[in-house]
């Protein structure tokens, strides 16, 4: 194949084709919202982190002083609760079990539910049907519900949590993966794929899987907050971590008894939750806005 | 047509120049373009994809959107300058001034009204007139656009409406408020070609009868002949030649019209005579504009000094012929009016594929809930034919042929109903993909449609195509498979650099190169190719046929060629097979597929095809109706209901014969063949005005 056939190929293709937009992670900038989320989630992440250098009073110690007046001082930034513990230490103390059991759960759920959604998606028929199945009867419970019932049975402990996420978040992303897997499963490259035989798992995974990460990045970032969320509301009913531990939920049930005297012990903790929450959401609409763009 | 431009045309564009507007700076998309359509007249655009044809129709329209400005220059329309009119006065313009119709029926029609209330609303909201007037006049208009029953479609909504039925539809809204003025996007370029034929026939018959003006935009230029006086061609936003339309294709002037036309395949050449001439090159972004002419650095006579400095001049070549060409009048000096030619694969003896009474049959399961009758879906019935090593068979037919069903089960995607499909000594009729040794699966590839969804678009253009070279034991190491990806880069003419870029990244005829490549990695004896060039350009295309005949040429593969394009067809193939509603209406030689004598319904495609040249006359031959589903096939000849040499009953009931001709040529028809060998041949050359030889 030489010179012989058409000037115009003769020369390969070097083509002026224009720039890809460069990766979303790269992008991240160009999001307002996305930016102003992701400094919710280093603030937290960076006071946890560095919470044992921080010159905070142990979270469990108990300042019998502050008892008689738990108010704000210069002493407790954020007060004391009802024990005379340091409310500013137990939340930065507590920021270390959110900020690991609530991504850790999540991606545990991602674990279970990514391959189901792949299989459901590929296979169908009576794979789908089984999975699709089982995944509305779970989703079907009202999920507070769920979680009760579990956790009061296995006992309040994280890996409970942890479990109990992975079976209420599973079927919800099975049942995306499912989605994005459809609208795949009859392009062209899969059908190149079987015609070299790769096998189902190496269709699923490495041809199916990584065309799914966009809506999968948003979705992760939502159910972070969402498992915060539920972190928040097991604390709440007593069925969070075990004592004298702090958490989140726990500390807001804590102070709800006090909460028409002192409602400094419900609120800074509630503010804490809120605020990593938010910071999530709004990471994951900035990614959501971003991804849109292209 | 020869009259000299009227000073005041309907429609003026006057050095207009279209930005678009972005975070990073303005992208000119249009820099200076002037336009002048008179009453009356059908005016053409043509151009590739990105030359700006849509731009233009946006900024004609207002539509340009939040980042779209009109910079520079005056649209003017009927005497009122659109580019600066108030968004009502815009309103009354478009109203009943001009109006548009889309590439896509089904966005241009709401799915949740009925016909009736969309088609009543215009005429209503510009005219005032009561429901009553306003449903006589979509009534009336709806038997102008010669829609069967227009009673029955005003009431129905528009998904019970086929494709070409809702584009009658959109015509019949556009001129329903009156038009002067009436564009048309691309408006047949989804439809099969026997529905396209009619719906421009329709096009033309309208525009005699109300006298409005056209501006057809298409990228197809057999298109803009049948329909078109002038023709306007545009690359980059350029107007580069400006013609009547006999004069266009009879004596293009412009370096890239000459060579846009050299791409279109025609119906009095083939690959043993012609080579396509691709144009060199891609085009640029429109932000990598060139300084002086856009096609200067993909033309063969670019002089920097005189071509690449300042914008080009028009210049007159002819009554109304305008060219953006300083050195059109040296076009012999540095054009070649011939692509050297390569000899393509010559057809051996030895049979490599061969199916015998092959079916597929789709069971749609039954009606209702185990009530009535279930219902079949005959894909394929009893499609018995073979193709040799080194030979081209096209398999062609209008959608719903039932051809890519036929490639799908071939390349082991699926598998038959019945029947049997040899190939290379092995019967693969019953053998998807997972069942095939392979060696099976190396001999037999696929090339895909779609340019977008052939690649992973997560993994870089090398993957797969060293994926397939892994699998199929080719080379084992990492530098093994790099140097053999290297190598299948360079056969596609691609350089390997781009092997590590992602599809995003790639333009189309890149994409559909890498897919050769990776068809071409198991070295196969057999390469299904479903309609390989349609989504493309046609340069693109050109330059992708050139290299699937060297490639062939080279290492005598077989290919078996989907396609509905029958000029394509006659360039490249060997052996035709023609296929309606699943089964073999025709097959033979490709010379014979194309001359007397015929089966009634390739002559009804012939009759279609859309010939890029004015001095071809199509025999007339339309036919009704669009093809039924195939569902509920009839019994006997499955074209009975459309044919138009239809002999009577015995079409319906009973299965055509299988009539043999010379040179192993088939007819299925109840006709005979020395009957239907009395037909005059559909296309035939006559002389115009204008008529000197075309150059290519």
């Amino acid at each position: 194949m030489s010179a012989t056939i058409d000037n115009a190929a003769a020369a390969p293709l070097t083509a002026p084709v224009d720039k890809a937009p460069p990766s979303l992670l790269r992008r991240l900038p160009q999001s307002r919202v996305a930016m102003v989320g992701l400094g919710l989630i280093i603030f937290w992440v960076a006071l946890a982190t560095l919470a044992p250098l921080l010159p905070l009073d142990p979270p469990n110690k108990q300042d019998l002083m502050a008892l008689a007046d738990p108010r704000p001082s210069a002493r407790h930034w954020l007060g004391t609760d009802f024990k005379g513990r340091d409310i500013l230490s137990r939340l930065i103390w507590g920021a270390r079990t959110v900020l690991s059991v609530a991504p850790l759960a999540a991606l545990a759920a991602y674990l279970v539910g990514c391959p189901l959604g792949l299989a459901a998606g590929y296979y169908g028929g009576k794979v789908d049907t089984i999975i699709s199945r089982i995944s509305d009867i779970i989703l079907s419970f009202p999920i507070i519900i769920l979680y009760v019932i579990l956790i009061a049975n296995i006992g309040p402990s994280a890996l409970n949590i942890v479990l109990a996420v992975v079976l209420t978040a599973a079927p919800g992303i099975a049942r995306i993966v499912r989605g994005l897997t459809l609208e795949q499963r009859h392009l062209d490259y899969i059908a190149a794929a079987q015609l070299r035989r790769e096998s189902a798992l190496y269709i699923m995974f490495i041809e199916l899987l990584p065309n799914c990460r966009g809506p999968l990045i948003t979705d992760f970032c939502l159910r972070v907050g969402y498992t915060i969320i539920t972190i928040g509301i097991l604390g709440f009913l007593g069925l969070g971590l075990p004592p004298p531990d702090p958490d989140w939920g726990t500390m807001v049930k804590e102070g709800t008894a006090m909460i028409s005297v002192r409602p400094h012990m419900s609120l800074f903790p509630s503010i804490a939750i809120v605020s990593l929450i938010l910071g999530f959401n709004l990471l994951a609409d900035g990614v959501r806005e971003l991804s849109l763009r292209d | 047509m020869s009259a000299p431009p009227a000073p005041d045309g309907l429609l003026v564009l006057d050095h207009v120049k279209v930005e678009y507007v972005s975070s990073v700076g303005a992208v000119t998309a249009i820099p200076d373009l002037s336009i002048t359509i008179r009453a009356g007249e059908s005016y053409g655009l043509v151009g590739e994809s990105g030359c700006g044809k849509s731009t233009l129709l946006m900024a004609i329209m207002g539509y340009l959107g939040p980042t779209g400005r009109i910079a520079n220059g005056r649209i003017v329309f009927d005497g009122a300058d659109v580019s600066a009119a108030d968004p009502a006065s815009l309103a009354r313009i478009r109203g009943r001034g001009c109006s548009i119709v889309y590439q896509d029926p089904n966005a241009a029609l709401n799915p949740t009204l009925t016909i009736g209330k969309q088609l009543i609303e215009v005429p209503m909201l510009h005219e005032g007139v009561d429901a009553k007037t306003a449903r006589a006049k979509a009534r009336q208009i709806l038997t102008d656009v010669h829609l069967p029953d227009p009673d029955a479609v005003l009431d129905r909504y528009p998904h019970q409406l086929s494709g070409g039925q809702k584009q009658r539809v959109v015509i019949a809204m556009a001129l329903l408020a009156n038009p002067k003025l009436l564009l048309l996007d691309e408006p047949t370029t989804g439809l099969d070609v026997t529905v396209e034929a009619a719906v421009l026939d329709l096009v033309n018959e309208l525009r005699e009868k109300y006298g409005t003006t056209l501006l057809y935009i298409s990228h197809n230029l057999g298109v803009i002949a049948k329909v078109c006086d002038r023709v306007g061609v545009m690359y980059l936003g350029d107007l580069v030649e400006e013609a009547p339309v006999h004069e266009l294709f009879a004596n293009p002037r412009h370096p890239y019209t000459r060579r846009l036309l050299a791409c279109v395949p025609r119906l009095d050449t083939d690959k043993h005579t012609t080579t396509f001439l691709p144009i060199p090159g891609q085009p640029p972004s429109l932000a990598g504009r060139p300084r002086g002419c856009s096609f200067g650095p993909r033309c063969a006579g670019f002089d920097a000094p005189r071509c690449g400095v300042a914008p080009i001049p028009e210049e007159p070549a002819g009554p109304g012929h305008g060219v953006r060409c300083v050195r059109w009048r040296e076009l012999d000096q540095f054009e070649k009016t011939d692509a050297e030619h390569v000899a393509p694969a010559t057809p051996g003896v030895e049979q490599v594929m061969r199916s015998a009474d092959l079916s597929k049959v789709y069971d749609l399961g039954n009606a209702f809930m185990g009530f009535g009758s279930s219902r079949q879906l005959i894909a394929n019935e009893d499609l018995s034919f073979q193709a040799n090593k080194g030979e081209i068979l096209a398999i062609v037919g209008e959608s719903g042929s039932g051809k890519s069903t036929f490639a799908r089960i071939l390349a082991g995607l699926q598998d038959a109903s019945a029947g049997k499909l040899m190939v290379l000594g092995d019967d693969l009729s019953r053998m998807p993909a997972h069942k095939r040794t392979l060696e099976q699966l190396a001999a037999v590839q696929m090339v895909f449609q779609n340019p977008d969804a052939t690649l992973n678009p997560s993994h870089t253009a090398g993957f797969s195509i060293g994926r397939a070279l892994k699998k199929f034991g080719i080379a084992q190491s990492r530098k093994d498979l790099d140097a053999r990806v290297k190598e299948l880069f360079g056969m596609v003419r691609l350089s390997p650099h781009l092997a590590r870029q992602r599809p995003g990244r790639l333009s189309g005829g890149q994409k559909q190169r890498v897919a050769i490549a990776r068809a071409f990695a198991g070295d196969p004896k057999l390469l299904v190719a479903d309609e390989p060039v349609s989504a493309l350009d046609v340069s693109v295309q050109a330059a992708i046929v050139n290299l699937l005949l060297q490639i062939q040429a080279r290492n005598g593969a077989t290919i078996v060629f989907i396609s509905h394009d029958l000029a394509l067809v006659r360039h490249l193939a060997d052996r035709v097979v023609v296929m309606y509603l699943g089964r073999v209406m025709e097959m033979g030689p490709v010379s014979s597929i194309f001359s007397p004598p015929y089966h009634p319904y390739t002559e009804a495609l012939l009759a279609a095809v859309p010939v890029p040249d004015p001095t071809v006359k199509q025999k007339h031959l339309r036919l009704e109706g669009e093809p039924p589903s195939p569902i509920n096939v009839p019994l006997g000849c499955r074209f009975a209901a459309r044919c138009p040499r239809k002999l009577g009953p015995v079409c319906d009931e009973t299965p055509p014969p299988e009539q043999a001709a010379p040179d192993g040529h088939m007819i299925a028809c109840h006709i005979p063949v020395a009957v239907l060998a009395r037909v005059t041949p559909i296309f035939q050359r006559v002389q115009t005005p204008a008529g000197a030889a075309n150059p290519s």
